[in-house]
């Protein structure tokens, strides 16, 4: 390496000098303040969200149904329950998808194939794409133009999972990296057919690494407010969206982005509140996640 | 896949090519299947492409392309004479939040990568490592609110005493910096970890001393695979929505003061959709054409990153 070795000669007559072993203490002690800054953010940030949002925490607030007049009676029932529909549609769409395509990128795409090469290009073009242009794309190809599905349940959990697809497939191929090729060419020896191979030995294997990569993208997926605005998840919903392909439908962030923006300190705490209970239901999925990697994790 | 043939005329001899059994069917059914699963994303970027090139070319019949490009005045939701399609100001307003949020997260974050990476203890690590993907896990629009309900009012009003108005800059800009700084510590970790070992061995075997070992050997050796972080972490900053939306308000302003509202490309485009405005209306059109504007910014970032990566990939094969 030409690069370090010009700045070290100089270094080494410098080394001496008294003010090195002053900068020895003082530089990782800058360096540290740095880190204590970021979790003095986070903490400051849960505090403050806390603060607010624990005196409206109640079983009615869970129960109720969202007022845009009596914050003393609003409640996030409808949020939540289009959040978790959200959830539970996108995990049907993800789970397949992301893992075939992560199979197929692993165990049968010829690298020297320029369609091959396109797609893992493409994945990590996509995952770099702002989430608002998913939300048009969601507007423009699923809620009106080719499949008008409306604005339903359906149109935002499809939308909100082409957005975290490359999630599920980048850590889906780590996963199945890991499994090592001895294991393949084992299944092979005693005849097994490559999807045999694959379905018998390699999934059950890299499980838990696909399972953890479903997690991370649907707690990705249950946080992003920018694509639900485009596409047009309603706020203040009064009713549970009871048809995936026909009501109208609210969801946790979009609600909680309608009280933010409301002047009155009454509406801010209920967003406090509600953000309590999303940010509880990602603490349960990534609680979900390290559970399932410790449990369940192959060591080969 | 051939198909099966008779051998020809002769002697028996084994059949060698491979034979159409159901079984070897359903495996190239099955290869065909996951095939068409990877396509899925490939036709998400087409019809990302698709959505945004229809709707921008129809807005663009409509509007200049030059007015649009090089005006400097952007109020297309506004009546009659006040209507005007200069995207500079959302442009300058999105570069200059951007700004703002890497002028507190790239000291932040890569401080934090080097203590990571060069001083922690492994135990140290498996504290704060966790830490930083916690708040990298944080939901946009909880930073926000806190944006709005702390930064502003508490520590920018209150603490600082600096006279902002209730949407400003300087906020929006200190939640994208809290945002995006362990984006730039991940990446930097990672890269200043991926050098060798020997390179510090070396350098501490000439008797540098660690703060030099850090800067001048092992830091710069690390420097492209940073620096591709560091681009990820602009264009993340460049596309996001909620914060600017509840914290920056909703002026476009072409300025430079931190203290007044701003407004960036993704905000706006949020706030339009959300408004009530008939579909295929000019107005509903510039959802489109700002989007083309953001879609292709970060295509050239993430470009640029994809290009770092590989240079830093090639150093110590």
């Amino acid at each position: 390496m030409s690069v370090a070795e010009a700045p070290v000669a100089r270094a080494v007559v410098r080394g001496a000098s008294s003010g090195a072993r002053v900068r020895e203490i003082l530089f990782p002690a800058a360096l540290l303040m740095c880190i204590a800054f970021a979790m003095l953010a986070l903490v400051v940030l849960l505090v403050d969200v806390a603060v607010d949002g624990i005196p409206v925490l109640s079983a009615d607030f869970l129960t109720r149904f969202p007022s845009q007049i009596f914050p003393e009676r609003s409640g996030i029932q409808s949020a939540l329950v289009g959040t978790l529909l959200l959830m539970a549609v996108c995990a049907v769409f993800i789970v397949p998808v992301g893992t075939a395509t992560a199979i197929y990128l692993e165990e049968y795409a010829d690298n020297n194939r320029w369609w091959n090469r396109l797609i893992e290009v493409n994945i990590q073009n996509l995952a770099a794409v702002p989430s608002i242009v998913y939300g048009i794309l969601g507007l423009a190809f699923l809620v009106r133009g080719p499949l008008e599905l409306g604005r339903v349940v359906l149109a935002g959990a499809l939308t909100l999972g082409l957005l975290v697809l490359p999630v599920v497939i980048i850590v889906g191929r780590e996963a199945i990296r890991a499994v090592p090729s001895s294991i393949r060419e084992g299944s092979m020896a005693l005849g097994a057919t490559q999807w045999q191979t694959i379905w018998k030995q390699i999934l059950p294997g890299a499980l838990p690494g696909i399972a953890t990569g479903v997690i991370l993208a649907l707690s990705r997926a249950i946080g992003e407010t920018a694509p639900l605005i485009v596409v047009g998840a309603a706020a203040f919903a009064r009713f549970n969206p009871n048809d995936l392909t026909n009501d109208p439908f609210s969801a946790l962030p979009i609600q909680i982005l309608a009280w933010v923006q409301d002047p009155q300190d009454e509406f801010r705490a209920l967003a406090a509140g509600a953000i309590l209970v999303l940010l509880f239901l990602l603490l349960l999925m990534n609680a979900g996640a390290i559970y399932l990697r410790n449990r369940f994790e192959q060591k080969w | 896949m051939e198909a099966a043939s008779d051998p020809p005329g002769g002697g028996p001899r084994p059949n060698l090519t491979r034979v159409r059994t159901p079984r070897s069917v359903g495996e190239s059914a099955i290869k065909v299947l996951l095939f068409v699963a990877a396509l899925i994303s490939v036709a998400t970027t087409v019809g990302i492409v698709v959505s945004l090139a229809a709707e921008t070319i129809e807005f663009f019949s409509q509007v200049g392309i030059f007015e649009y490009l090089l005006g400097t005045k952007w109020t297309p939701l506004a009546g009659g004479d006040q209507k005007s399609f200069g995207v500079l100001p959302l442009i300058s307003g999105t570069l200059y939040l951007t700004a703002l949020g890497l002028i507190v997260a790239v000291p932040l974050g890569l401080g934090s990568a080097v203590y990571l990476a060069e001083y922690a203890s492994p135990r140290a690590r498996r504290v704060i490592k966790p830490v930083l993907e916690l708040l990298a896990g944080i939901p946009t629009i909880v930073l926000g609110y806190f944006a709005l309900t702390f930064i502003t009012p508490v520590l920018l009003q209150g603490i600082l005493g600096i006279e902002v108005q209730i949407f400003n800059a300087l906020s929006a800009g200190l939640a994208l910096g809290v945002l995006i700084l362990p984006v730039v510590a991940t990446l930097a970790d990672d890269s200043l970890r991926a050098v060798p070992a020997s390179l510090r061995e070396g350098a501490f075997g000439l008797g540098a001393s660690k703060p030099q070992v850090v800067l001048r050997v092992v830091f710069p050796a690390a420097l492209s695979g940073i620096v591709a972080g560091l681009v990820l972490a602009a264009s993340r900053a460049i596309g996001e929505t909620v914060v600017v939306l509840v914290a920056g308000g909703a002026s476009a302003n072409l300025g430079i003061d931190p203290r007044e509202s701003f407004q960036n490309m993704a905000a706006f485009i949020a706030q339009t959709a959300r408004g009530d405005i008939a579909a295929q209306s000019v107005e509903f059109l510039t959802i489109f054409a700002v989007g083309t504007t953001l879609f292709v910014m970060t295509l050239i970032l993430n470009a640029i990153s994809i290009r770092f990566v590989r240079r830093f990939q090639q150093v110590y094969e």
